[in-house]
């Protein structure tokens, strides 16, 4: 059996992986999504303004569909830009 | 209970007057069709992210309501829409934990941690316990025989809950009402102090424990930094005091052994021989030396001592 030094890897096998991604509303307990906040809903939207999916953000889909609203409230009330460029 | 939350803008060149005049219309209206407003709030002028009716800025106000049927917001919604300085509004039906999250944001619990805000609950009961305690002072005044002792029993009195206080008041009324009435600004500048540390003290000690039971826990938890050590024989290392690195590495290889074999038949297999000097390495801090040593280890085992 070789030894750990023997065996070399072309890239590290660590890589990727290195933080879990979660659901901050599932493990912090937030119950409710404020549409009249809209520096905490930046975070979930990219340069453009456009909704950042699921697979980036970590969101469970029950909270991904409530901060889809969200938004989408914000946006309709002029507290987000529906298309732009450069807002973070 | 129906709960909506209506949030509307207005046009930013109103003055103030107008802005109060248009915001008391919509809640009479809705006062007036026997809905009950529970709060108002003004978000005042904001910057819009595009331009409505050719305008860029605009006034944001709130209104939350409570009502039992519906019927109320196809008309108020009426309102908004022929009002010609409302620019825009959205009406939401609000659940439980959107009531709830309101009434949090209103008393400013929303963006502390939850310790924070437990801290607070707690200095706002003891402003209550002391304030309390002048309430009684309209009861006759009646000078007790040894002045010094009220003093010490009013400590005594304080120091347990709010429950307790009312039975001892009532016993001794006359004693614990003279020193509030009598030599009300000297006794209770300094009975305040002691009545604050009393209090203060059972809050020093359970946060002492608190960080006591978090230190167990953290070098428990950093035993499995041993390499041999997985999460069940941290635990039944754990179970049996050796809680961190400074107990393991004193401990000799067979103790160890001993230890697990009587924990679990599965932990018998383990060969604690390395670990004792791992242990060491972890308790001086030498985390470099340590990571070296146990890439050279394979599994806590030392291939170089064996065959």
């Amino acid at each position: 059996m070789a030894n750990r030094e023997d065996i070399k890897f072309l890239s590290n096998p660590n890589i990727g992986g290195a933080d879990k991604k979660y659901c901050r509303f599932r493990k912090f307990g937030i119950k409710h999504i404020d549409y009249k906040d809209p520096d905490f809903l930046l975070q979930f939207v990219n340069e453009q303004g456009k909704i950042l999916p699921r697979r980036i953000t970590g969101n469970s889909l029950k909270y991904q569909k409530k901060v889809a609203v969200a938004i989408k409230r914000a946006r309709h009330l002029a507290m987000l830009p529906y298309v732009t460029d450069l807002l973070k | 209970m129906l709960n909506y939350e209506v949030t509307f803008i207005a046009d930013p060149v109103l003055s103030g007057d107008e802005i109060k005049k248009t915001v008391q219309s919509y809640s009479e209206l809705i006062a007036g069709e026997g809905c009950k407003i529970t709060h108002s709030d003004a978000l005042g002028l904001k910057q819009l992210a595009y331009p409505i009716n050719k305008k860029n800025s605009g006034i944001y106000h709130t209104l939350q309501f409570e009502t039992e049927t519906g019927k109320i917001v196809p008309l108020m919604e009426l309102a908004f829409r022929r009002d010609e300085r409302i620019m825009r509004f959205l009406t939401v039906k609000l659940d439980k934990h959107g009531v709830k999250y309101n009434d949090d944001k209103r008393s400013g619990k929303i963006g502390k941690s939850k310790k924070t805000v437990e801290r607070e609950a707690e200095k706002k009961k003891e402003q209550m316990k002391e304030t309390q305690v002048p309430k009684n002072a309209d009861k006759p005044i009646k000078l007790p025989p040894n002045m010094a002792k009220p003093a010490a029993k009013k400590a005594e009195v304080e120091a347990p809950a709010v429950v307790a206080e009312t039975p001892a008041a009532v016993e001794a009324p006359a004693v614990v009402e003279a020193p509030a009435v009598v030599e009300t600004p000297a006794p209770a500048v300094a009975e305040t102090p002691a009545a604050v540390e009393t209090a203060a003290a059972p809050e020093a000690t359970t946060t002492t424990t608190e960080t006591v039971t978090i230190k167990a826990t953290g070098d428990a938890v950093d035993l499995t930094k041993i390499e041999g050590i997985g999460p069940k024989a941290a635990e039944a290392l754990v179970a049996a005091g050796v809680v961190s690195y400074t107990h393991l590495k004193l401990k000799s290889a067979d103790d160890v052994k001993a230890i697990l074999t009587a924990a679990s038949s599965s932990l018998s297999h383990l060969d604690p021989s390395t670990w004792a000097k791992q242990a060491e390495y972890a308790a001086n801090g030498e985390w470099d030396a340590l990571k070296k040593w146990q890439d050279e280890l394979d599994g806590g085992k030392d291939s170089s001592t064996e065959g």
